[in-house]
């Protein structure tokens, strides 16, 4: 499976606060036996955005009409507890292809890199800049430039430049597969093994 | 030559390859899955046309989405039942030893992986559950992983990883009555937060780790990730080493010296040089017990809730929107609150010493009116092992019923679920809001702790009960 080649993206934002995410909240268990990858954006934040009779509950932004957009911007700490690639699939079938945060959990990162959602970890200042931003103007845009790895918010022209694994960064910007590469090392995996076993 | 840790020893000893500024090629040499985050990566295989390069270093289990009554008959409910059932196709089809619902091995696939001797010392181990550190506890390097990534190990039976900071975790000195290693765990990411860890591969260490059964030593690493860890390990030792012998997939003979010979040398450099290094001292420890709605908000159970001016200004917000959720106040006790659910059993404590633990104390007493228990074993040896033990007779004698084994409510993923608003003493490993059932109310604990709950309806301190 490729991967959406990734170069800028300019776009309004959807605001999660919250701190200390977890993947249970971004896709509840019970919304994971599915057999295929499609479909999941549904569920997304199941629980924050549905009661139990299943209706829309206002006060949760994703049914906030005043915001939409490519990039979700999280509080602290977004992604951690369960490992479930599900939940970076969940947030890319919605819509997004950004996800913005003072902290990521591992896990979270890398599942959300294979699936070509890019996350953006910036300052614990930056991140509170962007909310107040985006508080003051719903319609406010980001500018995410993957080449020069800088975020900006395009209003202000406040912007911080991001750090990204420099292998992962060419694998967004040209669409690779990781699974294609290492099927590329095929024969320094079986030396490896021979190796080894001698 | 420099000194190394023990996870340096290991990982370095598994690079295939290393991509300049960018990630290693790391070679695993055991993957466990199931059928919750494997379907779409044998999907991908299948796309790609290509086989499952390694399928005997591979090991199947269902557990994340089974009943725990009646496994005999077809599973009730129907997506559960097609992702089961694809679990066997796909094995099948890409020859995976699989051990499915009945199967004398079948289980959680933490618990199997250890009592049948697939995990040993000094490999690299993944899965796609997060809960993969337990394998740590054999002095592995063991971590989850996500279904892309489980699609990398099929294809090549590698995963590209940068290479974590390193952390040491002493705990020193001599353990309390009725605190077990669940609330060492407790306890270290109480102290930390669940980020704390977050970046590291954590090992443990110290008098009171080396005291520790294997089982216990599995119950710490398995929560490694729930300080933000990637994974935690602890060096093996005799514990260790007596554990693995004789276990199904555990090398034989002359192979086995051989192999133990290698396993000795797994320990950290006296010189070795950590990014972090905490300090603990068992003394300190009480029986734990969590109040929020992440594994970090714990506290002791004879405690209180911490008042609000005591959290950090920037958590304030969190730990409001997770206390009114709980339903609890800022300042409060926690002793002697009702409970409705009890629930015994997942991969951080379903093994075969925790319904030990769990029927020593409620030996000659009764369950609670107002309780719901669950006590389900982590695989289908553990369930065997408590029958023959007669643990069985003891745990019904007090009106408690063992079901059968799977993940059950540690994620709710079937119909093990707790309803909207109750208390439930779990000895899972996550709180997280909803985890067991939407709205249920999630408080971790040890099998002790659980067990002294099942008898009182409330929370109970259970060195009261002993
Ligand atoms: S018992 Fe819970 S944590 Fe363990 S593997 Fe099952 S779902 Fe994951």
């Amino acid at each position: 499976m490729t991967i959406d080649k990734f170069d800028i993206l300019t776009s309004t934002c959807v605001p999660l606060p919250a701190e200390n995410v977890d993947t249970d909240q971004i896709i509840p268990a019970r919304f994971l036996k599915a057999t295929s990858r499609e479909g999941f954006g549904e569920n997304l934040f199941r629980d924050w955005r549905y009661d139990k009779e299943g209706n829309p509950k206002k006060d949760f932004v994703l049914n906030n009409p005043k915001y939409s957009g490519k990039i979700l911007v999280a509080g602290k700490n977004f992604g951690s507890g369960s490992s479930r690639e599900h939940a970076a699939w969940a947030i890319f079938d919605y819509g997004f292809r950004v996800v913005v945060s003072s902290f990521f959990a591992d896990i979270f990162k890398n599942n959300a890199m294979n699936n070509g959602l890019l996350p953006v970890q910036v300052s614990d200042t930056f991140l509170k800049t962007i909310f107040s931003e985006i508080e003051k103007d719903p319609a406010a845009q980001l500018e995410v430039d993957l080449e020069k790895q800088e975020i900006k918010i395009l209003s202000t022209g406040e912007a911080e430049t991001f750090a990204i694994n420099p292998y992962k960064k060419l694998c967004f910007l040209n669409g690779y597969d990781d699974i294609d590469f290492l099927l590329s090392k095929k024969e320094k995996i079986q030396a490896f093994e021979q190796n080894r076993d001698s | 030559m420099e000194p190394k840790t023990l996870f340096d020893k290991i990982w370095d000893s598994h690079v295939v390859d290393s991509i300049p500024d960018g990630p290693d090629v790391l070679y695993i040499d055991r993957h466990y899955i199931h059928e919750v985050t494997s379907p779409q990566a044998f999907s991908g295989l299948r796309k790609r046309g290509i086989p499952l390069f390694r399928p005997e270093r591979t090991l199947a289990t269902a557990d994340h989405n089974i009943p725990t009554q009646h496994q005999e008959l077809p599973i009730r409910e129907k997506l559960s039942r097609i992702q089961v059932e694809t679990l066997s196709e796909n094995c099948k089809e890409f020859g995976v030893e699989l051990y499915g619902l009945g199967h004398p091995h079948n289980g959680i696939v933490h618990v199997i992986g250890a009592e049948l001797g697939f995990t040993q010392p000094g490999m690299t181990i993944v899965c796609g559950d997060s809960h993969t550190s337990t394998h740590g506890a054999f002095g592995s390097i063991a971590f989850g992983i996500g279904t892309s990534e489980v699609e990398m190990v099929f294809a090549s039976q590698c995963v590209l990883q940068p290479k974590p900071k390193k952390m040491r975790i002493n705990i020193d000195g001599k353990l309390g009555e009725a605190v077990t290693s669940k609330d060492i765990i407790l306890y270290i990411i109480s102290q930390i937060s669940a980020s704390g860890a977050t970046g590291y591969f954590v090992e443990y260490a110290g008098s009171a780790i080396r005291s520790l059964s294997m089982e216990a030593r599995m119950t710490i690493c398995n929560m490694s990730i729930e300080m933000g860890a990637r994974g935690g390990l602890i060096a093996p030792d005799e514990t260790t080493f007596t554990y693995v012998k004789g276990r199904e997939f555990a090398p034989k003979g002359q192979e086995w010296d051989k192999v133990l010979a290698k396993w000795k040398e797994l320990k950290t450099d006296p010189d070795a040089v950590f990014d972090k290094e905490l300090h603990f001292k068992a003394e300190n420890i009480q029986p734990m017990i969590t109040y929020g709605t992440n594994p970090g908000m714990g506290t002791a159970i004879t405690g209180c809730i911490p008042k609000l001016e005591e959290i950090r200004e920037s958590e304030q917000l969190s730990f409001k929107k997770a206390l009114q959720y709980m339903g609890f106040e800022p300042g409060m006790p926690l002793e002697g609150h009702l409970v409705d659910y009890v629930f015994l059993g997942s991969c951080t404590n379903g093994r075969i010493e925790d319904i030990r633990a769990f029927a020593s104390l409620v030996k000659g007493k009764k369950k609670a009116e107002n309780i719901t228990a669950w006590i389900v074993p982590g695989s289908r040896q553990v369930e065997k092992q408590a029958r023959e033990e007669g643990l069985v007779e003891i745990l019904e004698e007090a009106g408690f019923e063992l079901r059968q084994p799977g993940c059950s409510a540690c994620l709710a993923m079937n119909e093990d679920k707790v309803p909207a608003g109750k208390y439930s003493v779990s000895t899972s490993n996550r709180n997280f809001e909803g985890r067991q059932g939407p709205g249920a109310r999630t408080l971790l604990a040890s099998p002790l702790t659980a067990a002294a709950a099942a008898v009182t309806g409330k929370i109970t301190n259970p060195a009261d009960l002993m």
